[in-house]
């Protein structure tokens, strides 16, 4: 048999900026994220959707891999090391995952009380996981997908601009059957979206 | 007032102590490469623990130093790093899995007695489970004594340095919060060390006052953020 395989269109929807998702996306599947305007932060959580409390693991994924950034061929390992997915293709070019998602508490932190009541990443994943039975012991260091957090060999961290632009994607190929948090990040405080929140869409294969 | 103590942890084995407000713990490396890998628990509510990524977003680095603090998924202080003769110590590259084990042979109880190798991540679930936690609440944990650094260049390539802790080296935190503190000091999962010998570590546990924190403290002066951290501690004991 020759030519191009047939898949199955599994998912398309468009995540509003701020918004979230959850939805699971069987083995060998594949999930597109198209950062449609650029410069935008999509948080992500991974789970095995059969047994949850085998979850995406970033310093496990970082430490199997010897470097800091996602990029094609990063395998997204769980916390038994079980790889959850695989980046397959990348058009932005790195992704962060030591930066964590933003919380109302968090914010604070980072830029004081007046950002107490601003939407952050951390409530949406929290209201997407419910759904599923998830609760906040499940919620971990996440995948920041198009975000930019450079790293110096002094040991710095920053936040910086992005890296990607309107329609970069990344397409992630499920190792099991796995279950998919997002938040699409209302971050306003920090350059991880250019200051402005805008949608991105997801694409779904079956294989 | 009560007195402080020591406990020194063998290397390759889990302990867990409770850290009242204000007291100190000091771990001193009892022989080179040691390593404790530490999670940090809120007493009052373990559903809150350490957030290694807020704590590094917040404070703009990729090591733990002090006078870091450590903070919470709830935006308030846990630990203060109050001194160190290290400059770095680990919080990216997570505890070591059964894996990291495979080159060292098979090790069981039967054959090895308590020299029976077991990984961080086997003996820090061990000792979660005594406090009825769990696999859900293994969040990434600190690495002290440990030094794993990125290289510059597309990826941030990881390298571990061997012998960045010898005996001797120490850091101490102070506890801003009640705290559950479990640790595990089995050898860090990137050193290349071919034979197991994971070094003890010597904690010294010394009672402190849970006053407010001086206002000229390194922690609260550090950056913005710390002092932040640490004020949202002390208002939520108000």
């Amino acid at each position: 048999m020759t030519g191009t395989r047939e898949t199955l269109r599994l998912l398309d929807v468009t995540v509003a900026a701020g918004d979230g998702w959850i939805g699971e996306i069987p083995a060998g599947g594949r999930l597109r994220i198209v950062d449609l305007h650029g410069n935008q932060a999509v948080d992500t959580l991974i789970y095995d959707a059969r047994d949850t409390a085998n979850r995406y693991s970033a310093v496990d994924t970082v430490r199997a891999q010897g470097a800091v950034y996602l990029t094609t061929g990063s395998v997204l390992r769980s916390v038994r090391h079980d790889p959850l997915a695989t980046i397959v293709d990348d058009t932005c070019g790195r992704h962060d995952t030591l930066g964590g998602a933003c919380a109302k508490e968090s914010n604070v932190v980072r830029y004081g009380e007046h950002t107490r009541h601003q939407h952050a990443c951390r409530a949406t994943f929290l209201r997407y996981a419910v759904t599923y039975g998830l609760d906040k012991r499940d919620l971990t260091h996440n995948i920041n997908f198009f975000m930019n957090v450079p790293v110096t060999p002094d040991g710095g961290l920053t936040f910086a601009d992005g890296v990607s632009a309107p329609g970069k994607h990344v397409e992630l190929r499920a190792e099991r059957d796995i279950l998919v948090l997002i938040s699409n990040c209302p971050q306003l405080n920090n350059p991880c979206n250019g200051y402005d929140p805008t949608p991105v869409r997801l694409l779904g294969w079956a294989r | 007032m009560t007195e402080g103590y020591r406990h020194d942890v063998p290397g390759g084995a889990a302990w867990s102590l409770t850290l009242r407000r204000g007291s100190t713990l000091r771990l001193e490396a009892l022989g080179t490469d040691a390593v404790a890998s530490m999670l940090l628990f809120a007493a009052a509510n373990p559903g809150e623990r350490l957030n290694v990524p807020d704590t590094l977003k917040a404070q703009m680095s990729a090591r733990i130093t002090p006078p870091m603090v450590l903070m919470s998924d709830l935006g308030r202080a846990l630990a203060s790093v109050t001194g160190s003769s290290l400059d770095w110590h680990d919080a990216i590259t997570g505890h070591s899995i059964d894996a990291d084990l495979d080159r060292f042979g098979p090790s069981d109880y039967g054959r090895d007695r308590n020299g029976w190798r077991r990984s961080a991540r086997s003996l820090l679930l061990d000792e979660l489970y005594v406090h009825g936690l769990g696999e859900r609440d293994l969040h990434a944990c600190v690495n002290f004594f440990a030094k794993v650094a990125p290289a510059s260049g597309e990826r941030a390539a990881l390298a571990y340095a061997p012998g960045h802790a010898g005996t001797g080296d120490w850091v101490r935190l102070r506890a801003e919060l009640d705290l559950l503190v479990v640790l595990a000091t089995a050898p860090h999962p990137l050193d290349p060390a071919p034979h197991w010998d994971p070094a003890p570590v010597r904690a010294d546990v010394a009672a402190g006052e849970p006053g407010p924190i001086p206002a000229d403290d390194p922690s609260m002066t550090f950056r913005a953020e710390s002092a932040r951290a640490l004020a949202a501690a002390e208002r939520s004991l108000l």
